[in-house]
């Protein structure tokens, strides 16, 4: 193997890889405070998406329309908290797990129904289709542009996370929530910061999902949700590490199948890496990485 | 400062509380003994607001504070330290009391000095100080636990059995600790199966029974009761 396909694998895992620990961050967010795997977390992906359809042909400039979409997002995550999950959060686990679904058809049924069940093209910059030459390897742009934003974030992510008393409360709540309220901090403030980051996680993905697809349809929020939950899965359902982890290694395992199979096996890879996922969860069914201990909800 | 009336609290069609009178006066020292079972950690944890009361009412300084919620009693002043030592276990020593003193956040430095004072009253944490709290040892986490309590200023501390699963010589260590607490000013409400302890340390107990209370008196006159025996083996009351 030349130092060129050692570049462009790399690459590719770290491109792919990036996406997925992003989505996966933004599920495990809220799962390790409520105990919940959001269904309606796709669709926030969704939403993002049709914003930025909606922006097409304004003046604005495309960072401008990204960033809107993304804040989009993020009210969406917040709404969903509000008029979703806020109601129902005194029942079982699994009147929210229903409410979760209900409001994931809901928001897709309103996308098919207001816009068009058909795919719709939305804006974006010259820069997404340039590709650059590097031991001649042709590498996109664009997965430059998703590695990079996926490490600022991760980062920002870990700071805000380690050093400030916001990060260390989502921490403690992730940990032991009754405890944490008794601390003095508040469930509703913490749970709906929660559903914040899932959001601005969800919109991140969104804007580089689609600078991948260039199209927006009702259910594009189906593959992120699925590939988060299987990272989660895998890199441990409690552990915002896990998630990361999880989800570089997911991309691994997808690029790997990808360059190994030949090509008549190619179109069964999918079948191939939840083989691979199976044995992982053989060895370690809790996940690769442990989370804290305790598990209780409110 | 905290009243309790005819408090009853319902873990679905169980009653494990079942109308009970308490008080604790200004840095006044409490204990609620009792086996296990007999509603004590029900009834610390209704008052901490972790749990709602079924009926009854709960008064703090003459306020109602029945089913408030378990964040805005911290504010009102009561901390809790809860049975279960429920320490943040991936959070460090350090991150753990910075929490305690959530309710203060915004005033850091205020924050900086009442842990650095902490420390003072619990050395062994300063050596833990950036260890995560789920690696220290069991004597060490109650006294985490206790300080995290104290980081939010509370003028009543309600403690669940401080002296579970400890040995000796560290329950007499953790005993210590309440007692210079309590000198501090801050009135404590003490539940514990350590009856020995509890009355040495208490000026007024309550004894519980099967979600009543079965007796109460200064700490000599419950310690002195022949009944004492016989409440906690369930054959009165």
């Amino acid at each position: 193997m030349d130092v060129g396909t050692i570049l462009q694998f790399t690459l590719d895992v770290l491109n792919l890889g990036s996406l997925y620990a992003l989505m996966a961050l933004g599920l495990v967010v809220i799962y390790g405070i409520l105990k919940l795997v959001n269904f309606a977390y796709g669709e926030l992906v969704m939403v993002a998406g049709y914003t930025l359809y909606l922006l097409n042909g304004s003046p604005l400039p495309w960072l401008i329309m990204a960033l809107v979409a993304v804040c989009m997002a993020v009210i969406g995550g917040i709404t969903t908290d509000l008029v979703a999950f806020r109601p129902v959060r005194a029942n079982s686990l699994t009147a929210m797990l229903i409410t979760s679904f209900a409001f994931s058809t809901l928001l897709q049924n309103a996308a098919l129904l207001f816009i068009s069940p058909r795919a719709r093209n939305v804006p974006l910059p010259e820069i997404f289709t340039q590709s650059v030459t590097m031991l001649g390897v042709i590498i996109p742009v664009r997965n430059l542009i998703t590695i990079a934003s996926a490490f600022i974030l991760l980062g920002a992510f870990t700071l805000v996370m380690k050093r400030t008393v916001l990060g260390m409360a989502l921490r403690a709540a992730a940990s032991n929530f009754t405890m944490a309220r008794m601390v003095g901090i508040p469930a509703n403030f913490i749970i709906t910061v929660a559903f914040a980051i899932s959001g601005l996680f969800a919109g991140v993905v969104a804007m580089l999902w689609l600078g991948r697809i260039g199209a927006v349809v009702p259910g594009i929020g189906l593959e992120p949700l699925l590939v988060a939950f299987i990272a989660c899965v895998i890199g441990g359902m409690r552990s915002l590490v896990g998630a990361v982890v999880g989800g570089y290694l997911l991309a691994l395992i997808d690029v790997s199948f990808n360059y190994a199979l030949p090509p008549d096996l190619l179109s069964f890879r999918d079948a191939f890496t939840f083989t691979m996922v199976i044995v992982i969860l053989l060895l370690r069914p809790s996940g690769l990485i442990k989370g804290p201990d305790t598990g209780k909800r409110t | 400062m905290l009243v309790v009336e005819n408090l009853v609290v319902r873990y679905g069609p169980v009653a494990a509380v079942k109308g009970i009178d308490l008080a604790v006066g200004e840095n006044e020292m409490v204990s609620l003994l009792g086996a296990n079972g007999a509603g004590k950690s029900t009834t610390l944890l209704a008052i901490a607001g972790a749990i709602r009361p079924h009926s009854g009412r709960i008064l703090f300084d003459g306020a109602d504070i029945t089913g408030m919620k378990a964040e805005k009693a911290v504010a009102a002043g009561i901390a809790m330290v809860p049975e279960t030592r429920d320490v943040f276990a991936d959070l460090t020593v350090r991150e753990n009391l910075l929490l305690g003193g959530f309710i203060h956040r915004r005033r850091r430095a205020a924050c900086e000095q009442e842990m650095e004072s902490l420390m003072t009253m619990f050395p062994v944490l300063r050596e833990r100080m950036h260890q995560p709290g789920g690696t220290l040892s069991g004597g060490e986490q109650q006294q985490l636990v206790i300080a995290r309590a104290m980081m939010a200023r509370p003028r009543l501390l309600l403690l669940d059995e401080p002296s579970l699963g400890l040995a000796p010589l560290i329950v007499n260590h953790i005993f210590e600790l309440i007692e210079r607490l309590r000198r501090t000013g801050i009135a404590i409400l003490l539940v514990e199966q350590n009856a020995t302890k509890a009355l040495q340390a208490a000026d007024r107990a309550y004894v519980m029974s099967l979600g009543t209370i079965a007796m109460s008196g200064t700490g000599a006159e419950v310690a002195g009761s022949s009944d004492l025996e016989s409440i906690y083996l369930g054959r009165s009351g």
